[in-house]
């Protein structure tokens, strides 16, 4: 018998597809290795909540049938931080892109890690800023050019794993789209560990920057992905390098360490505990 | 909410202190925020307070932060707020952008000091009541109120929660350095003596749910994450399902008339003014915050000396009380207008008063108008 609908059409939203995103663009693979973890971990989908910045990964948080909010560009995380403090029981996942999580949104990067906050980031990396052209960001490889850095980019980028393990994060990964199995799982252990978590996953670019930079078609860029990675699990981040010829990839940080949620909940009840024993109403009248 | 989380009682205290326990009182459980002079006591006090009602203090990393989390925390169902002044109030427009147009209900106060910039921290201003109107980029409405005692911040946050909630917009405080840090008696009520709004939640099963369909009075019913609806909410142009509508003038069209105009058809419910000695004034103050107290008196004063003064006080800055200038434009001489700043709510009074006829009493930094000084603008312009 012929199968009319994919598999993972039920946990898209209706409408919503088809998505905008280019051929031979990696958020596809992002997309469905997202809810082919949440559907193998078996979680209660009416429990996650789907968060995303501005770009063309941002459009994620609609595409899947969750609870999903776009927010402004950067500002995924702090949204995040604010739904996850407040509301312990659900699942939090933000998906966005190199420069909505790591140039304009930096500042809550590192301090949502900083703070170990219960919740996944995913990354996708792609290098530059798709959506709007193809400019330079802060993960843009040496000497490459965009439509902002037309004589070479001369400007040293971030090691993403490096930055999220210096951060706090417990765990850290980075693959990429050429690690279709090992994306998946990795997600399902970053969904499945308590803490700030955080997967990078290289994505190609063909129309915007794979095209600027004589990548080739995006198969070639797809293969560049397979053959120039070079799987180094629990090795330094620091030296976790991204470029033409290798590409580090594996489970950098996997450590245990206090989560702000569970933290918070427990100094509220010694708090209110206090309060009940010494019969007052406040630890600070007016 | 517990009828302990209120601390029913008369006391005396701080404007601060008074905005964060009427939050409390509202059933604000949730507080995103960042140190700034002279918001950081609501700060403090709700990171004292908080945790003993139930509820989360988060510091953020910045004020922008601060109204996402508040974003991410209303949409989780919880009732959000910060405090900040100036500079952080100038960070914070971005997401209340977002706020307005993803109707998410959130309050903010903002303790106005000297600007621009960073200004005169720890002295008083007035200067931020148009940044409240149009600091986001984009057409939209929102509601601010001005409360002029430590008591009527009490009163006004809680009214501040209740609006927010009722209309799904973002509602500002605006309280100025003197009424925040102003110590006076504060008359907190018993918790069945204060009256609570709570979002409307939708009565349709998560499949038939429209996030964003309105109901008659423009205001759609919202649902919480978490609970089953799997509703989609994004800063770009929507339609009532929620999808993004980015190219369809009529969409776009639609949704920003909506989110004025749940504001402005509804401002009759929503805009409050104090009126003193107004039946048979010759002149009229029009005043707000801080300064509508030295206001009160100047008229006081000026009825001794037999001069037919009235007061007009603004406890709603926006919408802008348009109807309740226009009452009295034909029946006064003159309005003077008194505010700390250079001229900001003396626009919005010229736009329905004779400019000809009204004086603008302006003072920046420092102290604020004495009563004296405002009587003299009242008895100067007789001459």
């Amino acid at each position: 018998m012929i199968q009319e609908t994919h598999p993972l059409e039920r946990f898209t939203r209706k409408g919503m597809i088809p998505h905008i995103w280019c051929a031979g663009c990696g958020n596809g693979v992002i997309l469905s290795e997202l809810l082919r973890a949440l559907v193998e971990l078996k979680i209660d989908l009416n429990k996650v909540a789907v968060v995303s910045g501005i770009g063309c990964i941002g459009r994620i948080s609609g595409y899947v049938n969750l609870d999903g909010f776009h927010t402004t560009h950067g500002r995924a995380i702090a949204f995040a931080v604010g739904l996850k403090a407040a509301r312990p029981d659900i699942k939090v996942i933000v998906v966005s892109g190199d420069g909505d999580l790591f140039a304009i949104g930096g500042n809550h990067f590192i301090h949502a890690a900083r703070r170990n906050i219960d919740m996944t980031v995913i990354c996708s990396n792609n290098f530059n800023y798709g959506m709007t052209g193809g400019q330079a960001g802060p993960t843009t490889m040496p000497d490459n050019r965009t439509t902002t850095t037309p004589y070479g980019n001369i400007e040293h980028p971030f090691n993403l794993v490096h930055l999220a393990a210096g951060s706090g994060a417990v765990y850290v990964a980075r693959w990429t789209t050429a690690h279709v199995r090992r994306i998946r799982e990795s997600i399902k252990t970053a969904l499945t560990k308590k803490g700030f978590t955080f997967v990078e996953i290289i994505s190609p670019c063909p129309e915007q920057y794979g095209r600027r930079n004589r990548m080739g078609e995006p198969i070639d860029q797809f293969n560049w992905l397979r053959e120039k990675s070079v799987v180094q699990h629990f090795s330094d981040p620091v030296k976790a390098e991204v470029g033409p010829n290798k590409v580090v990839v594996g489970e950098f940080v996997d450590i245990e360490k206090p989560e702000y949620t569970e933290s918070l909940r427990r100094q509220m009840m010694t708090v209110q505990g206090t309060l009940e024993k010494e019969g007052r109403l406040t630890s600070a009248p007016l | 909410m517990l009828a302990r989380d209120v601390l029913t009682g008369t006391h005396f205290t701080q404007g601060d202190f008074a905005c964060a326990e009427g939050a409390i009182a509202a059933g604000c459980r949730f507080f995103a925020g960042y140190p700034i002079t002279p918001a950081t006591e609501v700060a403090e006090r709700m990171a004292r307070r908080l945790p003993e009602v139930g509820g989360v203090y988060l510091q953020m990393e910045d004020e922008i932060g601060s109204v996402a989390a508040m974003i991410g925390a209303s949409y989780g169902g919880v009732k959000s707020m910060t405090a900040t002044s100036g500079p952080g109030f100038s960070l914070m427009q971005e997401n209340i952008g977002l706020a307005a147009m993803t109707e998410t209900p959130i309050v903010i106060v903002d303790v106005m000091r000297g600007g621009p910039s960073t200004g005169q921290p720890t002295k008083t201003g007035q200067q931020d009541v148009m940044q409240a109107k149009w600091g986001s980029h984009g057409d939209y409405e929102i509601i601010a109120l001005a409360p002029s005692s430590v008591q009527e911040t009490f009163d006004l946050t809680v009214r501040a929660f209740n609006l927010a909630e009722k209309y799904r917009v973002p509602v500002f405080v605006m309280l100025d350095e003197i009424v925040g840090h102003m110590r006076e008696r504060l008359i907190i009520p018993s918790p069945d003596r204060i009256e609570i709004v709570n979002r409307k939640k939708p009565t349709v099963p998560p499949g038939q749910y429209n996030p964003f369909q309105p109901d008659e009075d423009l205001v759609p019913p919202m649902a919480t994450f978490g609970e089953g609806y799997r509703f989609y909410a994004t800063g770009l142009t929507h339609d009532e399902t929620g999808h993004p509508q980015t190219d369809s003038a009529e969409e776009q069209s639609k949704l920003v008339r909506r989110l004025c105009d749940k504001i402005r058809v509804n401002r009759d419910s929503i805009v409050q003014v104090k009126k003193l000695l107004l039946e048979d004034a010759d002149v009229c103050v029009v005043a707000y915050g801080s300064v509508a107290r030295s206001a009160m008196a100047a008229v006081t004063r000026a009825r001794q000396r037999g001069v037919k003064a009235g007061f007009l006080g603004l406890t709603t800055l926006w919408p802008f009380p348009d109807k309740e200038i226009e009452a009295i434009a034909d029946k006064v001489d003159r309005i003077v207008v008194a505010e700390m700043n250079y001229g900001q709510i003396v626009r919005e009074v010229e736009r329905r008063f004779d400019y000809r006829r009204i004086t603008f009493a302006s003072k920046l930094g420092e102290d604020p108008q004495t009563p004296d000084e405002i009587l003299n603008y009242i008895v100067r312009e007789r001459k």
